[in-house]
């Protein structure tokens, strides 16, 4: 079992399509509110856990650190974020960002999706629309999107 | 997650995504994507190095100076080193009377609690059963690899995310036991190679897969290439 035996097994999935690519000019980075959106379908223990083919999001506080893997699927090491949650979730890098001004300010709050969906349809017109709403009324300007 | 990105720049924010599987994040094209070849599952790409990980980030809020959709790919590439092994004792026998592997989850439970408090308990036992409760799991395995039918052997909740505890205990173990961060899938070739749990877990896909039932009970049981 290696990566490359796991990639070559994903290789061929279709990737949805976009007919156009939406395009938003962010705010100089230094004076933008930053957030993460992860699809590595992390939560709070005190969070509902996230059910097979769940297309819903979870809120993640940036002041807990208490996040936990709920992914289906197998097919990815868990051990980076085992030793560091930074390696999926990198808040204390964009904290650290933050205190030298290089983002204006990172989120209060972000979200979390659950990856390795097949059916994108809930997603593309359900509870991404509601994700960026949120995160609009957040005060978000850019989202960093990290997979696993 | 490159296509939440398409989401997201309709409704005015906009996104900079990365991706470790290139054809993914390429043939998705987000509006901003950065491709970096690393493992799955390591998308800042190393553990415990916050300068490689700000090189990362700088690189991909770099991203958002383009005037128009772009894809970049990160100059830096990690790969899974397949020769590195975990030297991770694995317990020796202490409980005769009880299956190999439960002893032998048994035997790293001090290891696992000692990974948790230092690192959290971010992957392991707990999404169904808890470390207490893990020792059952297995013995429910052990049935099903034995020729039990997986409905009858008392797994406690969906096989796969019982699969995912007994991993998750195991390589929150490991790196416990480690005197370093593990380069990706190693704790999991550990794991599935080394231990007398893993070769039941495989064992019990191997017997659902044979007798049949439905690929997606027995498949998400291990990774796949297994």
């Amino acid at each position: 079992m290696t990566d490359k035996h796991v990639k070559a097994m994903t290789a061929d999935i279709e990737t949805p399509t976009f007919e156009t690519t939406a395009f938003t000019t962010p705010p100089p980075l230094e004076e933008a509110t930053v957030a993460i959106v992860t699809s590595a379908s992390l939560h709070h223990p005190d969070d509902d856990d996230f059910a097979p083919a769940d297309t819903g999001f979870r809120v993640l506080d940036a002041e807990r650190r208490d996040y936990v893997l709920g992914h289906w699927s197998p097919n990815f090491d868990t051990t980076g974020f085992a030793i560091d949650l930074n390696t999926v979730f990198p808040i204390d890098r964009l904290d650290e960002l933050a205190a030298k001004g290089v983002i204006g300010k990172v989120a209060d709050r972000h979200l979390s999706y659950a990856g390795n969906q097949f059916d994108l349809s809930a997603i593309r017109m359900d509870s991404g629309p509601a994700g960026a709403r949120w995160l609009k009324e957040q005060g978000v300007d850019v989202v960093l999107l990290t997979p696993v | 997650m490159c296509t939440l990105a398409h989401v997201f720049e309709a409704a005015g924010l906009a996104t900079v995504a990365l991706g470790s599987q290139r054809n993914q994040i390429a043939g998705t094209a987000p509006p901003r994507g950065l491709w970096c070849d690393f493992p799955l599952g390591r998308p800042l790409g190393r553990p415990g190095d916050p300068e490689f990980q700000h090189r990362v980030l700088d690189r991909a809020l770099s991203l958002l100076e383009a005037d128009g959709p772009v894809f970049e790919e990160f100059g830096e590439s990690i790969t899974d080193d397949v020769t590195e092994v975990l030297a991770c004792p694995v317990p020796a026998r202490h409980d005769a009377g009880a299956h190999p592997a439960v002893d032998e989850a048994r035997g790293l439970r001090q290891a696992y609690d000692r990974a948790v408090e230092r690192f959290g308990n971010r992957i392991g036992a707990g999404r169904v059963v808890d470390a207490d409760q893990l020792p059952g799991a297995i013995e429910a395995f052990v049935r099903v690899a034995e020729g039990t039918p997986w409905k009858e052997a008392g797994i406690p909740g969906i096989p796969a995310r019982v699969a995912q505890d007994i991993r998750g205990y195991y390589e929150t173990a490991a790196i416990g036991l480690a005197d370093h961060a593990p380069g990706a899938w190693v704790g999991t070739r550990w794991f599935y190679d080394e231990t007398r749990t893993g070769a039941v877990m495989l064992a019990a896909r191997a017997a659902m897969r044979d007798a049949g039932e439905k690929h997606n009970v027995w498949f998400y049981l291990t990774p796949g290439d297994r």
